[in-house]
């Protein structure tokens, strides 16, 4: 019998959706159990709206640092060593899985 | 009791200048000691001791032959595990970077390199620095030196916990909404979150990029500055790091407290703060004016919304930065896959991460996704200038805002473990300077039952100077603290 | 059904490779990565290492804004970065750097045009700088490869995004648009239309005030009309079915030249746009767009109107050459040294630009050099070639880089069997050797000399059947004449 009381703030679909945006593979299990915490914690974000906020702009960057540029000059970079950390590769490809 | 091991770092480097103390010899204390006390504690995930040595023997080797030699000399250093470091496996305590050895070193290293000192591991933290206790962990808990059967707090808790178990001198932590703070709280040690953008963040694994910073962890304020010196300044490889020189902090290394007016936030004494705590924290306060300080109670009526703007803005920031993990380039990688690339991508990373990196994945692209992206995320940041601007106004009328680092003791293992919503309660007094961008210490004040307690001292940014000044001069004219380790 | 009863409506964006710059958008990567080995222009940042951050490069705002300003586009003063997340193969951090005009965001100009040729206006929405992804190629079809390459050269490589609204009503102005476009990069001195991979573009198209239909995957600009004449062909079917057309991405085929829907399962993606934390604002103040103006070269348009002016050439000619900058120059050089622009012109919109069309050769590629077009529309001009031999010629000099008169020697050394040419030169010598002319119509015996004559006025290249074929008619003519009087 579902807990009316208690209204999900996230659904089992919608975790569902989000492993997927997530690329993360999840079970029908972990499914149930991410949505029961998840939803404990969205809660608790649910607070946020208690704080007025019109007329304020948002904080992306805490520092004022401005116009940080660099010059457009080539250096060249052993690449030989990235390949050596790559887990597969063919010849100088690193190997993908495929497309479809 | 090993002495030598027991010298700052600043000590140190004099006594090995002078000859009076062999860096070859020191170097091998410090491993006799990891060998020693590591199966109790477990603060390190990969050690370097041929390369240490090899270091030290060449320092000594300087010396004899009156070359210069760098500011950190000879000193034992201990890295957090998600800070690069060209050649040594830097795993983040991760199943998805087990493997992952960097072909490049972080700017602080290189730094910390260009004065001498001497990497001795890489220590263990939660996992991708999620977390505040270091269980997160994907090699198994550090545990609190001073009672093992407890916390060493987190993320950064292997290195807190091998600065105050004496395995290193000093150590490197990063810190997103309190995972240097809080361990050293917790351990008893000193730990330092600069200012953003003060310290390069080039070769620091990201977590949430507009909040961490790679931060100091010393036994004592002194190391703090002397490592600060060494690691701060612009790097024109991070585009977010301030174009200053190094902060000579140095010079703050003076007692005197004179001029400090303290505001003291009602808020860092929510509810939910232990009351030995909150009387630890309110007689570091009376010292500090019993030094010259004057102090104001005051209240930040937005810093009750700290937690959830950290939260919202970190978990978002986290899912983005975490994407790059999908096995191609480096890392982690199933074998024997014959899926499609999205299949095979979701099936590493569902092996590659643990439960909490998932769980905070899953929320923070839930708080970007769309219809959702207004009422949190972009309302987290909103917040956030709320929570700035109230701390702006607040350093017109104090120097610093002081209060508990941790609002608990530490706690026992798996405590905390069945609801990440408790978890995520003790960062409630350290996540307000990572939303700000301001730079905060916390410094052991008192202990309790054998465990220690941190105060926390919060100043404007780019007045690390303030901390240091005030932090000095209250670790100089504090008693014992009474905290025995039980390693 | 006409394109203007469909009401066809074709928006597209372009990305266009900034690839005047020399190293990548945001690292010190070299950007010259074509003809190089796979993964050999790579670094930590573009491979999307943990603990790596981006830098921008400084001359791609500069080229940007020198974008902006040919577009007639609003220049932001203030200009941020975001994060388009999702995940493919090709994509070394799973986010994409990118720009953004919704949420806060402020790609660096709004609110341009770009007029066509005849006098269309197509209204440009934004330019924002983004990074290319690296590149994907397979064993192997996309569908049946069992695996993918991945080659990240291009990763990181800076690309101007220009999105247009949704004015153009057919295909065929939409590539005309694009050719515009290019052009204009070109005389900017940003981007090389010609290298391959350099302009890509998606495109819109909605008909009759129905769903759009986004189509990706569109290598190049032939392409694009062929896509939107299929899509136009599918969608008026459905259409005339009764059934609806779904809002929905559709991708190119070239090979079988069709579209076909990508969405393999059902869910939505959602690329959950937030500012680039790793990057700081960028300020733009009127002294460095004024900066920008001032080393503006010269645009297409005003280009064409000098040409036009400067030398006295059509309309027609001046758009043809002003479309292709290299082609223009070469004009240019070449009427230093000749007389008749306006023929030079016919010349090169006509005969050398088909020819070029013709091997799939570009100008830039081609070996023959304005000295020696030149000096070919002499000797036409002084009637040592015909017209026709001449277009033989520039054919040739196009691959040889030999000049006119070593090519006809080269040439030479086949017979000329060009019955006109000989014509010519057979009435050439009947002119000038008037005595042996009447002994030849006396004396058939006598027609060796002339023929060998013409022999000679071909240094023994003449087809001598032929040539014998020539001399014999017109001295037949001639008699002919000669007994009538």
């Amino acid at each position: 019998m579902v807990d009316t009381a208690r209204r999900k703030e996230i659904t089992r679909e919608q975790v569902r959706h989000l492993a997927w945006l997530a690329r993360i593979t999840i079970s029908k299990t972990e499914e149930q159990k991410y949505a029961q915490e998840m939803s404990e914690i969205l809660k608790y974000f649910k607070k946020l709206d208690e704080v007025n906020t019109e007329g304020v702009e948002p904080t992306y960057h805490v520092v004022e640092v401005v116009n940080v540029m660099r010059e457009d000059e080539p250096q060249p970079k052993p690449s030989d060593e990235l390949l050596k950390i790559a887990p597969v590769t063919k010849e100088r490809f690193i190997k993908a899985p495929r497309i479809v | 009791m090993p002495g030598i091991l027991e010298f700052s770092a600043s000590e140190l480097v004099e006594k090995i200048r002078a000859q009076e103390v062999s860096d070859e010899e020191y170097i091998g204390e410090c491993y006799d000691r990891i060998r020693k006390v590591e199966r109790r504690i477990h603060a390190f995930l990969t050690l370097t001791e041929d390369s240490a040595l090899k270091k030290a023997r060449e320092i000594d080797s300087r010396i004899r032959r009156n070359q210069e030699v760098g500011s950190l000399a000879g000193v034992a250093i201990a890295v957090k595990d998600n800070i690069c470091t060209m050649g040594i496996r830097t795993t983040c305590a991760s199943r998805m970077l087990d493997n992952f050895i960097p072909p490049y070193d972080a700017t602080v290293i290189e730094r910390l390199k260009a004065q001498d000192a001497i990497i001795v591991g890489k220590t263990n933290m939660d996992e991708f620095a999620m977390g505040s206790s270091t269980e997160h962990s994907r090699f198994g808990p550090t545990l609190n030196p001073y009672d093992l059967r407890r916390v060493p707090g987190g993320s950064s808790g292997g290195s807190a916990t091998s600065v105050a178990a004496l395995e290193a001198t000093v150590a490197l932590g990063s810190d997103t909404g309190g995972s240097v703070r809080c361990p050293a709280s917790f351990c008893g040690v000193v730990g330092l979150k600069p200012t953003y953008g003060l310290v390069s963040r080039y070769g620091l694994i990201a977590y949430a990029n507009s909040l961490e910073q790679i931060s100091p962890i010393a036994r004592d304020v002194a190391d703090i500055a002397l490592l600060m010196d060494c690691i701060a300044g612009g790097d024109s490889r991070d585009s977010t790091s301030v174009d200053s020189g190094p902060p000579r902090l140095r010079k703050s290394l003076v007692e005197d407290v004179a001029d400090v007016r303290i505001g003291v936030p009602e808020e860092l004494f929510g509810e939910g703060t232990d009351e030995t705590v909150s009387k630890s924290v309110w007689n570091a306060i009376f010292k500090l004016e019993e030094l010259g300080a004057t102090h104001t109670e005051t209240r930040l009526e937005s810093l009750d919304y700290a937690l959830a703007s950290y939260y919202v803005i970190a978990m978002s920031e986290a899912s983005s930065n975490l994407a790059r993990y999908d096995g191609l380039r480096y890392g982690f990688r199933l074998k024997d896959e014959d899926h499609d690339w999205s299949t095979a991508f979701s099936q590493n990373r569902r092996a590659g991460f643990g439960p909490e990196v998932k769980r905070r994945i899953m929320l923070g692209t839930f708080a970007l996704s769309a219809g959702y992206y207004d009422q949190y995320y972009l309302k987290a940041q909103k917040v956030r200038t709320i929570i700035k601007q109230a701390l702006s106004k607040a350093f017109k009328s104090f120097d610093l805002l002081v209060g508990p680092t941790m609002p608990i003791l530490p706690f026992r293992l798996k405590e905390k473990l069945l609801d990440p919503l408790e978890m995520y309660m003790c960062d409630v007094d350290t996540v307000v300077a990572n939303l700000a961008g301001i730079p905060a210490i916390s410094m052991p004040c008192s202990s309790n039952r054998g465990l220690p307690i941190g105060v926390q001292l919060m100043a404007s940014a780019f007045r690390e100077d303030l901390l240091i000044r005030a932090a000095h001069t209250l670790e100089q004219n504090l008693g014992e603290l009474n905290l025995k380790l039980q390693v | 059904m006409e394109s203007t009863d469909l009401r066809v409506k074709i928006g597209l964006e372009v990305h266009c490779q900034l690839t005047n710059l020399k190293s990548k958008l945001f690292c010190n990567c070299s950007a010259d990565y074509r003809q190089s080995e796979p993964n050999t222009h790579i670094c930590p940042v573009c491979m999307g290492l943990p603990g790596t951050l981006p830098v921008l490069n400084r001359k791609a705002v500069d080229d940007a804004l020198l974008i902006a300003l040919a577009l007639n586009m609003q220049i932001s003063d203030r200009t941020i970065f975001y994060r388009k997340n999702y995940f493919y193969p090709d994509m070394p951090k799973n986010f994409q750097i990118s720009q953004y005009d919704k949420a806060g965001g402020i790609p660096i100009a709004k609110n341009g045009t770009i007029t066509l040729d005849g006098g269309k206006v197509v209204r440009i929405s934004r330019l924002q700088l983004e990074e290319d992804p690296g590149k994907l190629s397979y064993e192997g079809t996309i569908e049946t490869s069992r695996s993918t390459l991945v080659d990240y050269n291009r990763a990181g490589v800076a690309l101007a995004e220009i999105v247009t609204e949704p004015d153009m009503s057919s295909p065929r102005e939409a590539r005309v648009f694009l050719q515009k476009l290019r052009s204009i990069l070109e005389h900017l001195g940003v981007s090389r239309g010609e290298l391959e991979g350099s302009m890509r573009c998606d495109a819109n198209i909605s008909i009759a005030g129905r769903t759009r239909v986004e189509v990706k995957n569109i290598s190049s600009f032939k392409e694009v009309e062929r896509a939107l004449n299929f899509e136009i062909t599918r969608q008026r079917n459905l259409l005339r079915k009764g059934l609806r057309i779904g809002r929905e991405t559709r991708h190119w085929d070239e090979t079988r030249r069709i579209t076909i829907s990508l969405r393999v399962k059902e869910e939505e993606e959602d690329y959950r746009y937030f500012p680039e934390p790793d990057l700081v604002p960028v300020l733009i103040t009127e002294q460095e767009v004024e900066k920008q103006k001032l080393s503006m070269p010269e645009l297409p348009e005003s280009h064409k109107q000098r040409l036009m002016a400067q030398y006295r050439i059509s309309l027609q000619n001046a758009e043809v050459l002003t479309e292709n900058k290299a082609l223009a120059e070469f004009f240019e050089e070449c009427a230093k040294s000749y007389e008749r622009p306006d023929l030079l012109g016919n010349w090169l919109v006509g005969d050398l630009l088909s020819y070029l069309y013709e091997m799939n050769l570009e100008l830039k590629d081609s070996k023959i050099k304005p000295e020696h077009m030149v000096r070919l529309l002499e000797l036409i001009d002084d009637g040592t070639i015909s017209g026709k031999i001449a277009k033989d010629i520039l054919k040739e000099m196009l691959t040889t880089g030999r000049s006119p008169e070593d090519t006809i020697k080269e040439r030479g050394m086949r017979r000329i069997s060009d019955r006109e040419y000989l014509q010519q030169l057979t009435e050439k010598i009947f002119d000038s050797n008037p005595e042996a002319v009447k002994d030849a119509i006396k004396d058939e015996k006598a027609i060796r000399f002339l023929v060998g004559q013409l022999m000679k006025e071909t240094e023994g290249k003449a087809d001598p059947q032929l040539a014998n074929i020539l001399v014999t008619d017109k001295l037949k003519v001639l008699r002919a004449r000669t007994r009538q009087n």
